[in-house]
């Protein structure tokens, strides 16, 4: 054990940067450093979050029709797996603490699996709205399906797809980069980057996916839930 | 300190290497400074010419120079590039990057390689608009007001949008790293209640940066894909509404004009407190004001939108929260003239500047007052009163803090004296070109002169004329320096580590600072601007 506690800290001793004291002040300045990021974040989808509150105060029944197109079932099961992949992520960062790099490399392997699995399933659900010219722009194309409400406007259901399209479109391609960063925390794992006293990446890499998740967690139940019933 | 030998040959920042890629690969916040003052000069060269065209257009009430098109697009190129790729970085990215790791003792930004590559986003974002202005313009004026931009426009606002977008995400890293930098590298001793007001302000104005960028980069997105796709979130013929793009505009960019004010108030306090021999009047007040303008800034966005059809309460709001920031922008001005009261003077280039600032910031916030009324903003909008207004801001405030701060740390990022006559002799024709060229803009806004038209009537030629002669005056001081800094570089007098005699950290090591900024990293045991106990010597360089 201690022979390997040392070679684990000349890991860390290599990957302390020139203008930190000690790991310690690098740890803490790169955490601190994503929870900022992460905030630039939140007011990142903020704008498209504001837009989408008012159009959906504006056009309740519009947007509700929209909704009515969302596959729910689909939806359902990403969220799923999303929340799966958050629960991966964060045992990858445990192991990664816990000084288990192999254990590590397999969950955020596993973590990589669910994040492709929500992009095709994000896929089969876009292809569906594409098909059905459910695309803003000149081929869009929307009957009222609810004859109970016949007064509401294809070009405000169209408002709600554009909103659909740029927040979940959004929020895939945050789900791409993350993929990439873990893809990249594999590798760097695999050649032993990483040890108890050093593992920031893996935990910023950690705090990233959890927030991508977060997104996804809001986006479901305000574009899919937004009424079952009509009208509301 | 000050009597410290200096040998010529010790190694610095600029002779520790050498070669372009030692430069474009570098990660040293002061090589990322130096990098910042190269383009953002250029790109200020670039928004001036614009302006001086503008100018030119105006001398004769007939549109005979150029056409209404073109002048449209000269005013949005003009606008876009100072205020996106020059002001907003200015001071932070240039004199911020290289003076805020040695006031605080670190050996860098907490995050350097992120600081690199915040300049190489911006030098992305501007290559990006210039694409767009090469090829034929941008005709919206800066502020992208939908559905002309998502619709009706036939000028590259997407290739604008998309280049802002970009460069905002350098104003983003630039102001975490600020944030965290301060947050956590400060040295030993170096408490919050220590710390340079440079710091605090560059702090306020991050979390602008950080807290606001990304709404006008989500913004500018929806714009950009409104006008690909039609997508119908601002186009009021597709059920969008126009007045919450302005919502969302302003957001970000109200705050952003003291996003380009608060660094400039940071060099002030420290300019002030050192040619006045004096601790900053009230610290604790002048810290705080910079926190209260950034808090307060994001409160009062609506106040551009009074004559847009929001709802008459929600204009009496903002109106009057848009007063509110008076209170601690008021604080900072009294505090640096009680700060001068009974202070040994002397009238140093970035002293001279730092007066030019405190008057033109007052005539520039006081109108701002007026403004902020919901009766006199509906007289004045649109008209050159406000041109004037924000022109004595950012121009009078932003542009001489960013030339006093120039001045006062050239020593420090070159290790060379500028030719103190010939600043002084710029200083004083900035002074007067400036007031000579948006003074009259005032007169012309009362008496109804609409802003953006290529044409006017003709009796309102002599304040044009005035104004276009000022300008040039403003030119030439702006070039002057230009040259004799560039002179400087090979003839000035070397500049020993602190020609100032001034206090804070970064006049404790050589000049120009080693890589590492400090040999040993410094403990902290004073107070900020302890004149009184600094030795008592004459400032004896560049008299």
């Amino acid at each position: 054990m201690a022979t390997s506690d040392i070679g684990d800290i000349q890991v860390a001793e290599r990957a302390l940067q020139h203008h930190f004291a000690d790991m310690e002040q690098q740890r803490d300045t790169s955490s601190f450093g994503m929870w900022m990021f992460l905030l630039t974040e939140i007011m990142f989808f903020g704008g498209l979050f504001c837009a989408y509150l008012v159009y959906r105060a504006s056009y309740y029944h519009a947007f509700v029709e929209g909704s009515q197109k969302m596959n729910i079932t689909l939806g359902a099961t990403n969220t799923a797996v999303l929340i799966c992949s958050s629960l991966t992520m964060a045992l990858g960062v445990r192991a990664a603490q816990m000084g288990k790099p192999k254990l590590m490399v397999i969950l955020l392997l596993i973590t990589i699996v669910f994040g492709f699995g929500f992009l095709g399933i994000k896929a089969v659900e876009y292809h569906e709205h594409w098909v059905n010219h459910e695309f803003p722009g000149p081929s869009f194309h929307f009957e009222t399906g609810d004859p109970a409400h016949p007064a509401t406007d294809p070009q405000h259901t169209e408002i709600y797809f554009s909103l659909y399209w740029a927040m979940t479109g959004l929020h895939a391609l945050h789900m791409v980069i993350g993929i990439g960063l873990v893809a990249w925390l594999v590798i760097a794992g695999l050649m032993g980057a990483y040890t108890p006293h050093y593992y920031n990446p893996v935990e910023n890499v950690g705090l990233y996916w959890h927030f991508v998740d977060l997104v996804w967690i809001y986006l479901f139940p305000m574009l899919y839930l937004i009424s079952k019933k009509h009208g509301g | 300190m000050a009597t410290a030998v200096q040998t010529v040959e010790r190694e610095n920042y600029l002779n520790s290497n050498y070669g372009i890629k030692s430069w474009l690969l570098t990660t040293d916040h002061k090589r990322i400074a130096v990098l910042y003052l190269i383009s953002i000069t250029a790109m200020f060269w670039l928004g001036g010419f614009f302006a001086m065209m503008i100018r030119l257009e105006l001398l004769t009430p007939a549109g005979d120079l150029v056409s209404s098109d073109t002048y449209n697009k000269l005013f949005t190129m003009h606008g876009i590039i100072m205020v996106f790729f020059f002001l907003i970085p200015a001071v932070p990215a240039v004199i911020g990057n290289f003076v805020v790791p040695l006031m605080v003792g670190a050996k860098d930004m907490a995050f350097p390689r992120v600081n690199l590559l915040s300049w190489y986003l911006y030098m992305a974002g501007a290559i990006t608009a210039l694409t767009a202005m090469v090829t034929g313009g941008v005709d919206t004026g800066w502020t992208f007001y939908t559905p002309f931009s998502t619709t009706y426009s036939n000028t590259h606002v997407i290739g604008a949008a998309i280049g802002i977008f970009i460069a905002g995400f350098s104003s983003i890293l630039t102001g975490l790293n600020f944030i965290v930098t301060i947050h956590r590298m400060r040295a030993p001793g170096l408490t919050w209640r220590r710390l340079p007001l440079f710091c605090w302000s560059n702090y306020a104005a991050a979390i602008i940066m950080v807290l606001g960028t990304p709404v006008i980069a989500i913004t500018l997105l929806l714009v950009a894909l409104e006008r690909a796709f039609h997508i119908g979130i601002f186009d009021p013929r597709l059920g969008g509404d126009p007045i919450l793009f302005q919502h969302l505009f302003w957001f970000y960019s109200h705050p952003a004009v003291y996003l380009m004010i608060l660094p400039g108030m940071g060099v002030i306090s420290e300019i002030v407190a050192c040619f006045s021999r004096k601790r900053v009047f009230g610290y604790e007040f002048v810290a705080l004001a910079s926190i209260a303008i950034a808090v307060f800034g994001f409160l009062v966005w609506a106040h551009h939108m009074f004559v847009a059809g929001i709802s008459v309460y929600a204009a009496l709001v903002f109106s009057l929260l848009s007063y509110l920031v008076a209170i601690p922008s008021a604080v900072k001005v009294f505090n640096w003239t009680a700060t001068m009261y009974k202070g040994s003077i002397s009238y140093n280039t970035p002293m001279l500047y730092a007066f030019g600032f405190i008057g033109l910031f007052t005539v520039g916030g006081l109108t701002g007052i007026f403004l902020a009324s919901l009766g006199i903003d509906v007289h004045v909008h649109d008209t050159y009163f406000v041109i004037a207004h924000f022109h004595y801001v950012m121009v009078g405030g932003g542009v001489m803090a960013y030339m006093a701060g120039l001045h006062f740390w050239w020593p420090k990022m070159t290790g060379k004296m500028y030719p103190e006559a010939w600043a002084k002799l710029s200083a004083l024709l900035v002074f007067v070109g400036f007031n000579t060229t948006f003074f009259p803009q005032f007169i012309l806004g009362y008496m109804g002169s609409p802003r953006r038209y290529h044409a006017y009537p003709p009796e309102f030629q002599v304040l044009n004329v005035l104004s276009t002669a000022g300008a040039s005056i403003l030119a030439v001081g702006y070039v002057l320096p230009m040259i004799y800094f560039l002179w400087s570089l090979r003839y000035g007098k070397d500049a020993g580590p602190n020609p100032w005699n001034a206090t804070g950290l970064e006049w404790m090591t050589s000049s120009p600072p080693p890589t590492h900024n400090f040999d040993e990293t410094p403990v902290v045991t004073w107070e900020a601007y302890d004149y009184e106990h600094q030795p008592q010597e004459e400032i004896t360089v560049g008299h």
